[in-house]
């Protein structure tokens, strides 16, 4: 293993308060996968190895859950990871258009990641904000209600290392291995940031009820 | 007109409604109270009198399914949150826990007390971090005001929770997948029999309920199963999310009670898009069959909506004007199952395979006539034949779709191509699309 001894000693404590969550600790699994992910920003083989040592398993049996899930990255990847929602709703509300923007003004495909190591793009599936659409994710923070014109600005400023501000989230998009880390159940405090809830969470409450509109 | 009824989410419009302050304010932990004040069979006699339905998308009763539970054999028994909202069309659990964390702690611990579960998870997915801040901060405040730990309120109940973070995959919605996700593998589903109330996580006795399910148990302790009771239909009462997607011009989520239409929601959404009329939606999410313009009076329940050949399922509802091509509305949700397929089951992991390649070359201009029969064959082949509804629900909209829509497909092929413009869809105006032609 390549971590450095003072690595290994932080990932080591957080282990153990991972472990101490779960009745068995081979449920710890995920947590770890995350947790290696915001030391290195994906999966590594030495990542692989401690979640391996630490659970009791074998490293095969750490890989095979891996490669399960989506969000867990098989190779190093972006700081910033934008996905655009294509799943249908999305898709015919703009998703498509945002997503050929994106593709072209970034220069990269689907899972591919900018030279400068700053985006990674991903087509994602539906992310429980339809109300929202079209909706692009930056690290798993919502985007909410996007353009083409939006998106290319987003990943500009990205790119040009400002903060951006999510819809509903924090006051600034964290890197992806900071965000791993609350994955992996690790708070960083800023929880009381961003809004209660967005204009569609209160539609229903703002609503008179009796509006008209053209129902067919 | 049906009127709307915001119960779990009539305070989401207050500043910082996610702290347990804001929500103490409003009454919060005042219905836990009076639960544990209670025998456990007398919370679950309340529950059960209130006709709670599971809100997570198969409508079974919340009070019979914790009936399932074995009697106490003196060893764990677990409750396990099903946060990981994904099905397409469905967004009303994450807007809770964004807004409101602590409705749902309130609820966790009385369905614990009530079930005589010590220890609890929260399996939310791993794609919502801000969700995942406002819960482990929720927590953090619910164990230093005596709300989870030890001897709650002085109760003798004793509860830990966990929340666990999911790595995206749909298929972990699935209670038995979600399971084995829980347990450190691959989330694939298991086979029923035997019952995960019986033999769940670890192999002991487990409830598996969703969010809203949950967070609704703080109302009906808090107010009665009467006032619960007197909402909705006769086989499905209370209220519930509507979350109106797509078309109309204020989506959004509407809790009303069961048996509200369509044409009352969109109404309630400000109509659809000037000048559009509406073409097909989706009652309960992506895994439902697609209804259109002749259902629009549809009471909004299990059974009505059953009656009518789809599923209530999420209430995950999809509205899509006549600018939307069916067809590649369809191809891409079928792309999205072949996608989450877990590849545990033959029919459903070929299948949807297929499925894509023929969709696709249809919606290309590239199919033929008999790809339509086809289509349903492949259907008929995965329907039922997998551990799960995984590979069923990727059928739903297909064979609806042809039903409704049949004049739609032939046109892809007898055209050649795609007789729509995708940029009229769009919500935002893109150069060149036709403006709406009312």
């Amino acid at each position: 293993m390549t971590y450095s001894d003072e690595a290994r000693a932080r990932l080591d404590k957080d282990a153990q308060r991972i472990l101490a969550r779960y009745p068995m600790k081979r449920s710890a699994i995920l947590p770890l996968l995350h947790l290696v992910q915001s030391e290195e920003g994906f999966v590594s083989p030495d990542g692989i190895a401690f979640c391996a040592e630490t659970l009791d398993v074998g490293t095969a049996e750490v890989s095979a859950v891996a490669t399960f899930y989506t969000q867990l990255r098989r190779r190093p990847a972006g700081e910033y990871h934008v996905g655009v929602c294509t799943n249908t709703l999305c898709a015919l509300m703009g998703g498509d258009a945002i997503w050929e923007a994106l593709r072209d003004h970034v220069g990269v495909d689907h899972h591919g990641t900018t030279r400068d190591g700053k985006i990674t793009l991903e087509r994602l599936e539906c992310n429980a904000a339809c109300d929202y659409a079209p909706v692009v994710m930056v690290n798993w923070e919502y985007f909410d209600n996007q353009t083409p014109e939006s998106v290319k600005e987003l990943v500009d400023d990205l790119r040009a290392g400002k903060d951006v501000t999510p819809t509903r989230g924090a006051d600034k998009v964290c890197t992806f291995k900071e965000v791993s880390r609350i994955l992996a159940g690790f708070g960083d405090g800023r929880a009381n940031e961003g809004p209660s809830a967005g204009p569609a969470s209160l539609a229903g409450l703002e609503t008179d009820g009796g509006r008209k509109g053209a129902a067919s | 007109m049906t009127a709307l009824t915001p119960v779990l989410s009539s305070r989401w419009a207050e500043p910082r409604s996610w702290t347990l302050e804001t929500y103490e304010s409003g009454g919060g932990y005042v219905a836990l109270a009076k639960a544990l004040k209670s025998a456990p069979a007398d919370v679950i006699r309340v529950v059960k009198d209130s006709g709670l339905r599971g809100r997570g998308g198969a409508g079974f009763a919340t009070a019979a399914k914790w009936g399932y539970l074995p009697p106490d054999d003196g060893g764990p028994r677990y409750l396990v949150v099903n946060a990981d909202e994904s099905e397409p069309g469905t967004c009303k659990d994450v807007p809770l826990l964004m807004a409101s964390p602590h409705l749902l702690l309130e609820g966790l611990v009385i369905a614990a007390y009530a079930t005589g579960v010590r220890q609890a998870f929260i399996y939310l997915r791993g794609e919502v971090v801000h969700v995942h801040r406002r819960l482990l901060q929720a927590l953090d405040e619910a164990r230093a005001k005596g709300y989870l730990g030890r001897n709650i309120l002085g109760s003798g109940l004793d509860l830990e929770v966990t929340l666990h973070a999911g790595a995206g995959a749909y298929i972990c919605g699935e209670e038995t997948a979600l399971l084995s996700s829980l347990e450190g593998y691959r989330g694939q589903p298991r086979l029923r029999p035997p019952y995960p109330a019986v033999s769940g996580l670890y192999s002991r006795p487990t409830i598996i309920n969703n969010v809203e399910t949950i967070a609704s148990l703080p109302g009906i302790l808090g107010r009665g199963a009467a006032w619960f009771a007197s909402m909705g239909t006769r086989d499905a009462k209370g209220h519930a999310f509507f979350s109106l997607s797509g078309h109309v011009n204020r989506p959004g989520q509407y809790e009303a009670p069961f048996g509200i239409t369509l044409r009352e929601l969109i109404q309630a959404a400000g109509g659809m898009r000037p000048g559009r009329r509406l073409k097909f939606w989706t009652p309960g999410g992506s895994s439902s069959e697609l209804l259109t313009v002749k259902h629009l009076d549809v009471p909004l329940d299990h059974e009505s909506v059953g009656a009518v050949g789809s599923q209530l399922g999420t209430r995950g509802i999809q509205v899509f004007d006549d600018t939307a091509c069916v067809v590649r509305a369809v191809a891409r949700w079928t792309d999205f199952y072949r996608h989450e397929s877990c590849g545990k089951c033959t029919p459903c992991r070929e299948g949807t395979f297929w499925l894509t390649q023929v969709l696709d070359r249809i919606e290309k201009g590239k199919g033929t006539r008999a790809d339509l029969d086809r289509l349903l064959e492949t259907c008929t082949s995965i329907r039922g034949r997998s551990l799960c509804a995984l590979g069923d629900g990727a059928t739903m909209t297909i064979v609806s779709s042809l039903e409704h829509f049949k004049a739609e497909y032939a046109a892809h092929i007898d055209g050649h191509g795609c007789p729509f413009d995708p940029r009229q869809t769009a919500l935002f105006s893109s150069p060149g699309a036709k403006e709406a032609d009312a």
